[in-house]
């Protein structure tokens, strides 16, 4: 693979402690991936494992304390406000609840113009673009005219992926984009992302909790536990036979849509529950 | 995508929110009366030099306390013989300026600090914050009167200044509406979008914080000219502008004498205030909308239950033909359970699923008798053992809830009261359903919460629930819905706001619980794997109906409704993997100086 489009080195980020000199609060322990251009990489976690964080990282949303950002090449680490705006062209972001990610007082046509227009596209070159987009996330022709509360919560993610799509970027941060849907709705959303994604090239950092998401749509699986990713790898080999010991319960505790095999697995998770995890910090599984 | 588009039509909205506001605000009276009246005024106070004979400061020794009637002094003379028609029409134009510019600074002021300060945190807030803090410090009236030699009495200089003095309330509300909005995502989504600060608080901020500045402005436009007047009363200012204030000061001097003169500038000060006042309601009512809340407490109206044949006779809990409604914006009844019939035995667990708007949780809240007071059971019935729900006195229900029908919810987190300890909580649960002791209480809460699974109840006991994780809080919870070994538990989507890991620990426990004290467990769920995990029997729910129920493995096998089918068809299967690569550099479906 030539030089990755996206390329996280040892990225460690702090908040602020609560109350006056609190020690900083570390989430981020140093972590590095990589995504190539036109892949999709899962970053797969529990809550508070750190896995927004890297997204809001790469977004320019929350800083860094350490470590390096490279997209395409450019240390984008710290760029300024000035450079964010320009960057805004080619790394875009779909968030998880579709309820809060679009402004209410918007129409849906304002909200998906609004990134092109920032760009300097023309309003009668947006109005086309739009329409062109409605049609690629598979939404109704007369959308562009409704707000966001007339639309199901699949229909409003489908308006979030559109945004993200609208100056065609060569990124896009999923942050669980289809968690908060219902389980038909999903299915639909994310082979809509797949689709997306063959059409366009563009490449995914999707992050989620679920693993057989992350397995449907990823090329590559990362896996973070407590700040540090403890794994990596092709998403079949880590979905499927997880070398790192967190990995493993992380894939048996998911409950499988099958009484008996449903059973099969809970004892397998009894029996590695007795194991104790090892101290992340520093450990990972060999690469593959 | 097939379910999707019908949904457009249902979800239809009425008009936009603007212009729908206007027309409330047209539709009130109250807005309409004070609004003329405050109009009436003000073209009054324009046409004065038409409308008025007389200069407010024209003097004649004729018309000393002329009484009312007199020619060319509709309301009489002052005192000093001065027009008390003609004066009044000045006044009112005083009391505009006033109002315009002691309202006009506040807003500039309040609303740009407000904005920064609301936008951008850290010391940039801090700083105003503390600017602020300090102006609110000031005695307003007194300060203005001791700057009185830097305003050389002038009100417009003393007004500009009053406007800096109210500009607090404004800063403060919308430095806090502006906070709400910066924490919403889609303002993230403008930032990562390319906008600029100023084009995402013109954009995304402004049209929030609209609202609430507007409504503000009418209660700053009658404090504004009740504190103008005020300082003309005292005599603050130059005696030459004419002023409400300064004719109620005259008035009152003359009070033995002529008592009117007192009343007309009383009269319109008033008159002008509370209309602010009532017009700056009216607007809150119509842009923040007056709808009342419906409350939680009460008893939900209930139809008489239907006596029925004793065919599930043997089931521990059995819900029958259950109807549900609650009104929509227009008052009508919309169905949102259209017969519900499920059995629960003893000692099993029924997984009810579904996807949002199913009714699962109506059904759950409907047993539990916990239903929002606006919401109808029309028709069903739900037996205990034989003994009927629909219809019970609360009283009744409230001697069941907790003792033979316990309750796990969705959000562990927000179910546990944030001022109150856990071993306060669960002892208080414990003492509610047992007559024990406060001290056996606390014995058994103990015990109860090292049954959970809970490491070192002791010390959890003492914490505070923000400081225990989300899977603790929700065995706390648990612990105290079996605390009086219920027979029925009803468990609301209990895992779906945990992780995985946890997920799975918190089945276990129940499962376990179950094993130990016998209950039944509905459980309400979307997740096809944690029925499969811990489910005997499951019923499946579409549009307030059941459309299938069995076995777990018979409908987990041969699923017979096609909407079941669609949803196990739903399920990710864990031997999908992707496996076509990566698409590479210089694909031809990408437009030019994007490869």
């Amino acid at each position: 693979m030539a030089e990755p489009l996206l390329q996280v080195e040892k990225l460690r980020v702090q908040f602020p402690g609560r109350g006056f000199r609190a020690k900083p609060h570390e989430v981020l322990h140093g972590v590095s991936l990589a995504i190539g251009q036109g892949e999709v990489l899962g970053l797969v976690g529990e809550s508070g494992s750190g896995k927004t964080t890297i997204g809001r990282a790469v977004l320019g949303l929350v800083k860094p304390s350490g470590g390096a950002i490279r997209f395409d090449g450019e240390d984008i680490t710290h760029a300024g406000a000035r450079r964010r705006r320009e960057l805004a062209r080619h790394i875009q972001v779909v968030f998880q609840d579709p309820y809060s990610s679009l402004n209410p007082a918007l129409t849906v046509g304002d909200i998906l113009s609004e990134p092109l227009i920032v760009q300097g596209a023309s309003p009668r070159d947006a109005r086309a673009r739009v329409r062109g987009l409605l049609e690629q996330v598979e939404l109704p022709k007369d959308t562009a005219d409704r707000l966001p509360r007339e639309f199901s919560g699949g229909q409003r993610q489908r308006v979030a992926i559109a945004r993200a799509l609208a100056p065609r970027p060569k990124l896009i941060v999923c942050d669980e984009p289809v968690s908060a849907l219902d389980l038909s709705t999903q299915a639909l959303v994310l082979k809509l992302l797949i689709d997306i994604q063959q059409e366009t090239g563009v490449a995914f950092l999707f992050i989620s909790h679920d693993l057989a998401v992350v397995r449907h749509i990823s090329h590559r699986v990362s896996v973070i536990y407590t700040g540090n990713i403890v794994e990596t790898g092709p998403a079949a080999a880590v979905t499927s036979d997880p070398r790192h010991p967190y990995s493993k319960r992380l894939l048996v505790a998911a409950p499988l849509a099958d009484p008996v095999e449903q059973r099969r697995r809970r004892e397998e998770r009894k029996r590695l529950a007795g194991q104790d995890l090892p101290e992340t910090r520093g450990t990972q599984a060999p690469s593959r | 995508m097939s379910s999707e588009p019908a949904l457009i039509g249902t979800e239809a909205a009425p008009a936009a929110p603007k212009r729908s506001a206007l027309r409330r605000l047209i539709r009130d009276p109250q807005a309409d009366i004070t609004a003329g009246l405050l109009l009436v005024f003000v073209i009054l106070g324009l046409l004065a030099p038409w409308v008025t004979g007389h200069g407010p400061n024209e003097a004649v020794l004729s018309a000393v306390n002329a009484p009312v009637g007199t020619p060319g002094y509709p309301l009489g003379g002052d005192q000093n013989g001065r027009d008390i028609w003609a004066r009044l029409i000045y006044s009112i134009n005083t009391s505009v300026l006033s109002a315009l510019i002691g309202t006009g600074v506040a807003i500039a002021v309040g609303l740009s600090c407000g904005l920064i300060g609301g936008y951008f945190g850290g010391r940039v807030r801090g700083a105003i914050e503390w600017v602020f803090n300090l102006i609110m410090t000031f005695p307003g009236i007194l300060l203005l009167i001791v700057l009185m030699p830097l305003t050389r009495g002038d009100f417009r200089v003393t007004m500009l200044i009053f406007g800096v003095l109210l500009a607090p309330g404004t800063y403060r509300l919308v430095r806090n509406v502006t906070v709400g909005v910066r924490n919403e995502l889609y303002v993230d989504a403008a930032r990562v979008a390319g906008l600029s600060t100023l084009r995402i608080l013109g954009r995304h901020v402004m049209p929030v914080v609209r609202g609430p500045v507007i409504i503000s402005t009418a209660f700053l436009m009658g404090s504004a000219i009740s504190v103008q007047a005020g300082l003309a009363f005292l005599g603050v200012g130059s005696s030459d502008v004419p002023s409400f204030g300064a004719m109620i000061s005259y008035g009152f001097l003359n009070l033995y004498v002529d008592p009117l003169q007192f009343v007309w500038p009383a009269l319109l000060l008033g008159v002008s205030t509370a209309s602010l006042v009532l017009l700056g309601n009216s607007l809150r009512d119509a842009l923040e909308g007056a709808r009342p809340k419906a409350s939680k407490v009460g008893a939900t109206a209930r139809a008489k239950a239907v006596p029925r044949s004793g065919d599930d006779a043997g089931a521990l809990l059995s819900i029958r033909d259950l109807r549900l409604s609650y009104p929509d914006p227009g008052g009508e009844p919309k169905p949102v359970l259209n017969g519900v019939s499920v059995t629960l035995n003893a000692g099993e667990t029924l997984g009810l699923v579904g996807e949002s708007g199913s009714g699962k949780t109506q059904t759950a809240f409907a047993v539990l008798g916990v239903l929002p007071a606006e919401a109808t059971v029309t028709e069903g019935s739900i037996r205990l053992d034989g003994r009927e729900l629909v219809g019970l006195p609360e009283r009744g229900l409230r001697a069941l809830r907790g003792r033979e029908i316990a309750y796990v919810p969705q959000e562990p987190m927000s179910n546990l009261d944030p001022s109150f300890t856990i071993g306060a909580q669960v002892v208080e649960g414990i003492r509610a359903t047992t007559a024990m002791s406060r001290s056996a209480a606390r014995a058994r809460a103990l015990e109860l919460l090292g049954h959970v699974g809970i490491a070192d109840p002791r010390r959890t006991m003492g914490l505070y629930p923000h400081q225990i994780s989300g899977g603790m809080a929700q065995r706390v919870l648990i612990a105290s819905a079996v605390a009086s070994r219920p027979r029925v538990l009803i468990a609301d989507e209990p895992t779906t706001a945990l992780d995985v890991t946890i997920q799975a620990e918190i089945l276990d426990l129940l499962r376990e619980l179950q094993r130990e004290m016998g209950m039944a467990i509905l459980l309400v769920t979307h997740n096809f794997g944690v029925v499969a995990d811990i489910c005997d029997r499951m019923a499946v729910m579409q549009d307030g109906r059941i459309v299938e129920s069995g076995t777990v493995l018979d409908v987990f096998r041969e699923p017979r409704h096609p909407y079941t089918k669609k949803l196990l068809a739903s399920i990710l299967d864990e031997s999908v993997v992707r496996e076509d690569p990566p698409v590479l550099i210089g694909d031809t479906t990408r437009g030019p100086g994007h490869g």
